[in-house]
């Protein structure tokens, strides 16, 4: 672990992904202490203001503080992302492992249920639940969650196939060892590692997603803070001022990049034939 | 011109680690008379494989050079530019690699693969065609000029070491280097492959620089041998002078393990006791002492040179230094 | 008295679905691995299967114990059916044998260390009473491996470490028989020796009968009582290993033989080298499978198989078996 963070130093793209998370997951983990403003005061004297010491990213159009809504929108996109991408995963992991050394047709099965999801448009399918159960948190958070457990089942199959014909889990069978502690203890540790980089490439997709949602009003719902909800006012207000816009963008691009940096510079850790040296 | 096709001094080859400076090899000096079958041998982790990395320029970027020289038709292959080097490669120095399953590309047929190689001939497609159809009849295809339409997985695994040996002797090159090209094959099919080796070198007349852990077939195709032992030549000779009157302990101990030469039925084979020395902090004085069963006091501090044992055989211990 | 008994027996594969076969029309959509296949392994022997790859060896090993359900025949473990075993039977059967694998390397988890590697079957078959650390330091011990070596990953040792870590792991349980796929494969001459003489002493001090496949008849003078020499999933001959070394009948087992270069320069070798390779399974030679390779061959060959034939213990499957 400790080896993993100074290689991850070594490299500059890593160093600076590394950063841009850490800033994003400080920020909003301590959003209640940072936050100057109460995300949902409405203030309205103080409305559509550029930039100022009393408000360091400006007001919207209701004299909302958008330093602390971006603070806030942070906390709830970090926390979608984790809470479906978590969810997807550990599904994901199963249903991969179970078609990956069941029977050949529970493969079928598992596999077909995946290419049917994946063959609807997410966003086209984000709508149509949306539309059906209305807009909320829990929402896209199932959306995301169904979206997601082909990707990661896939992976996990695919590995699952292919670390299942090496000899040492036919010499755990001739041991006796049960099917689950051959998933549990040796096919898992050896899948998870792919896994990770994968969902943390995932992770400013899905945050994007939750902003695009919410951009549609179809996400979070107002007044909690969203990044996709600011830009929504920004997008309103564009001839008025431009600060609400650049206020909600700025966070979704650096947080897009953080990840992913941080996201390659893991995969070349774990890959061993992309690592430079030997 | 000298007698010698390829000609190694005193080279030596570093790799750079976490661990520190692995020196893989040390002072090396290896001839290949022209036309003759100079046989590598040595166990893993002794720098086979750096060997030919070596030879043929393509060592890992971790590694350097610190001393030697590599002399290949009477010029240092360690100056050459990038380009010459390329030039070389596939034309005058070819090589055959162990596991024949990998070393042809599966998705192109092998009529493709042993036509594009002869990229530097100004001949005409047909031409190409039929010195590759000529070529895999040499090496005992049947029926060549259908199966040039076929792909790797068609053949089978001596089949298509049997191609790659003929794609890489297509070109006519002076040197072939076959890294241990029967170890994957089964033992009728080793013999088929040797035997088609040395007709084809014969008829050729190229030289060859076979890597093997196996003595036997070192015995029963090659002139010369080199014995070698974390990464330092210790015997060198003719086969029949090295194989009959082994000098170092090493090469005596080799022999005596092969169970091919052990006729007795026994319960208790012989072995080398101990391990390879860890090449990053390399011990003192000789180094196959920890391993040796007649060491003596000298062998501790002071590095064996490379002493005349016979004609052409040469040996590196001090039990066989004339004080 | 016999710890294993094999008898008559078959592995089919199959190489088209059952609607693949249904539309060629084709009513035996199979290849049969492993074929007529008898032998038994006394008690504290040793019984080793030659064959080049693809001859079917590694096949029967997973059949016999039970990795490959087999199609015919009987395979009787100290005088019960394996082929017919229970769930609760077949883990009874796997405490009572044990595998080593061709991969030394390979064959152990990536990312267990050699302590619990070694003490997993304890594990698998629920044998918590035992102090496992004890256990693990017992078994490197017999295999000759300093106890740190318990904290080690698969990757951190040599092939012949692994190969020992592979022994020591087969012991655990004390198995009755133990099942050796190619226990030399990709070691060092130096180090063969070692795993041979370590196999040796485990079967001297504990009595455990072995089961050991290999294509290299080099070392099997050294450790075997019995041999069988297969090819295409057929036993060409069987005997006791001396006799079949000093006296071959079959042509190819003389082959192989011979196929064995000696460290010799000056050694006049028999020339019986085989043409060709080893046929497909799915085209199978008619008469004696061998003829398409045989320097012998007679028009009989071609027409039918010939039976196992044979005085006492020493059998072969030739029509024209050499003379002395």
């Amino acid at each position: 672990m400790l080896q993993a963070i100074k290689r991850i130093c070594g490299d500059p793209l890593g160093l600076v992904g590394l950063f841009l998370v850490a800033l994003m997951v400080l920020s909003a983990v301590l959003a209640s202490v940072i936050a100057p403003y109460d995300p949902i005061a409405l203030n309205i004297i103080d409305r559509l203001q550029g930039p100022s010491f009393k408000h360091l990213l400006g007001t919207d159009q209701l004299g909302r503080d958008l330093f602390s809504r971006v603070l806030f929108g942070g906390q709830v996109a970090l926390k979608i992302a984790l809470i479906s991408i978590s969810i997807a995963l550990c599904i994901g992991v199963v249903l991969g492992m179970i078609a990956g050394f069941g029977p050949r047709w529970l493969d079928n099965i598992i596999m077909l249920l995946f290419d049917t999801i994946r063959s609807f448009p997410t966003v086209m399918f984000a709508l149509a639940t949306v539309a059906l159960v209305g807009p909320s948190l829990s929402t896209v958070v199932v959306i995301i969650v169904i979206t997601s457990i082909p990707t990661y089942g896939r992976v996990v199959r695919t590995q699952t196939l292919s670390i299942k014909s090496n000899e040492y889990i036919q010499a755990e069978l001739a041991m006796g060892a049960s099917t689950f502690r051959i998933l549990s203890m040796h096919l898992l540790p050896n899948v998870v590692g792919p896994l990770f980089i994968l969902a943390s490439m995932d992770i400013p997709t899905v945050i994007a997603l939750e902003a695009g949602l919410s951009f549609l009003g179809m996400g979070v719902k107002p007044p909690t803070p969203s990044w996709g909800s600011i830009l929504n006012d920004g997008y309103n207000l564009i001839r008025n001022t431009p600060w609400p816009i650049i206020a909600g963008s700025i966070p979704l691009v650096l947080v897009t990049l953080g990840f992913t940096f941080l996201g390659e510079s893991l995969r070349d850790l774990i890959d061993p034939k992309l690592r430079k040296s030997l | 011109m000298s007698k010698n096709v390829l000609t190694i001094r005193n080279l030596s080859v570093n790799y750079q680690t976490d661990q520190g400076t692995l020196q893989a090899m040390r002072n090396v000096n290896i001839d290949v008379p022209k036309g003759s079958i100079v046989g590598v041998v040595g166990e893993s982790g002794c720098g086979k494989s750096t060997l030919i990395s070596t030879i043929i320029r393509l060592l890992a970027t971790n590694a350097d050079i610190p001393n030697g020289e590599v002399d290949f038709e009477g010029r240092d292959i360690l100056t050459l530019s990038e380009d010459e080097m390329r030039k070389l490669r596939g034309d005058r120095l070819s090589i055959v690699f162990q596991d024949p399953m990998s070393s042809l590309n599966p998705v192109l047929t092998i009529g493709k693969q042993m036509t594009d190689i002869q990229y530097r001939d100004k001949k005409t497609m047909a031409q190409k065609r039929q010195r590759s159809i000529n070529m895999l009849e040499s090496v005992g295809i049947p029926d060549p000029a259908s199966r040039l339409n076929q792909y790797p997985h068609e053949f089978s695994g001596g089949m298509r070491q049997r191609i790659a040996i003929a794609m890489a002797l297509q070109a006519e090159p002076s040197l072939l280097i076959a890294d241990e090209p029967t170890t994957a094959l089964d033992a009728t099919l080793e013999v088929q492959i040797i035997h088609l080796l040395k007709q084809l070198q014969s008829t050729i007349g190229c030289s060859v620089l076979f890597i093997s852990h196996h003595l036997g077939v070192i015995a029963e195709l090659c002139d010369y041998v080199v014995v070698i032992y974390a990464g330092e030549v210790v015997e060198e000779g003719t086969v029949s002078d090295v194989f009959k009157r082994p000098q170092h302990p090493y090469t005596e101990k080799l022999l005596e393990c092969d169970p091919a030469n052990i006729a007795q039925k026994t319960r208790e084979l012989p072995t080398i006791p101990g391990n390879v020395p860890d090449l990053v902090s390399l011990p003192s004085g000789c180094i196959f002492k920890d391993r040796c069963h007649t060491k003596i006091d000298r062998c501790d501090n002071e590095r064996p040179q490379r002493i005349d044992a016979a004609d052409k055989h040469y040996v590196s211990c001090h039990l066989r230094s004339p004080q | 008295m016999s710890v294993l008994e094999v008898n008559d027996l078959r592995v089919r594969f199959r190489v088209q679905s059952p609607l693949q076969a249904l539309v060629r029309g084709n009513a035996d959509p199979f290849i049969d691995a492993v074929r007529q296949v008898s032998f038994s392994i006394e008690e504290g022997k040793t019984f080793t299967l030659v064959g080049e790859s693809g001859s079917g060896k590694s096949t029967l090993a997973l059949a016999v114990a039970r990795l490959l359900p087999s199609a015919e025949g009987s395979i009787k473990f100290n005088g019960s059916e394996v082929t017919s075993m229970s769930d609760s039977e077949l883990m009874d059967y796997r405490k009572q044998i044990s595998m080593m694998w061709q991969n030394p390397v390979g064959s152990l988890s990536p990312r267990m260390k050699v302590g619990s590697l070694i003490t997993e079957p304890y594990k698998i078959h629920g044998l918590n009473d035992r102090d496992r650390k004890a256990e693990g330091r017992r078994l490197l011990e017999m295999v000759g491996l300093p106890a740190h070596f318990s904290q080690r990953y698969p990757h951190q040792l040599s092939g012949g470490q692994a190969r020992r870590v592979g022994v020591a792991r087969a012991l655990a349980l004390s198995p009755k028989l133990i099942i050796a796929d190619e226990p030399t494969a990709g070691l060092d001459v130096s180090v063969q020796g070692e795993i041979l003489n370590l196999l040796n002493k485990v079967q001297d001090d504990l009595g455990v009968s072995m089961f050991v496949i290999t294509h290299n008849l080099n070392v099997v003078r050294h450790i075997s009582d019995h041999t069988a020499i297969m090819y295409l999933g057929r036993f060409l001959e069987i005997g006791p290993t001396d006799t079949l070394f000093a006296e071959p009948k079959h042509p190819y087992t003389s082959a192989l033989l011979a196929a064995n270069p000696e460290p010799d320069p000056d050694a006049l070798r028999e020339q019986l080298e085989l043409k060709g390779e080893v046929p497909s399974l799915l085209n199978r030679p008619s008469g004696c499978e061998f003829h398409t390779r045989c320097p012998f061959v007679q028009s009989q060959c071609k027409d039918a198989l010939p039976e196992l034939a044979g005085e006492e213990s020493h059998h072969y499957r030739c029509y024209f078996p050499i003379a002395e």
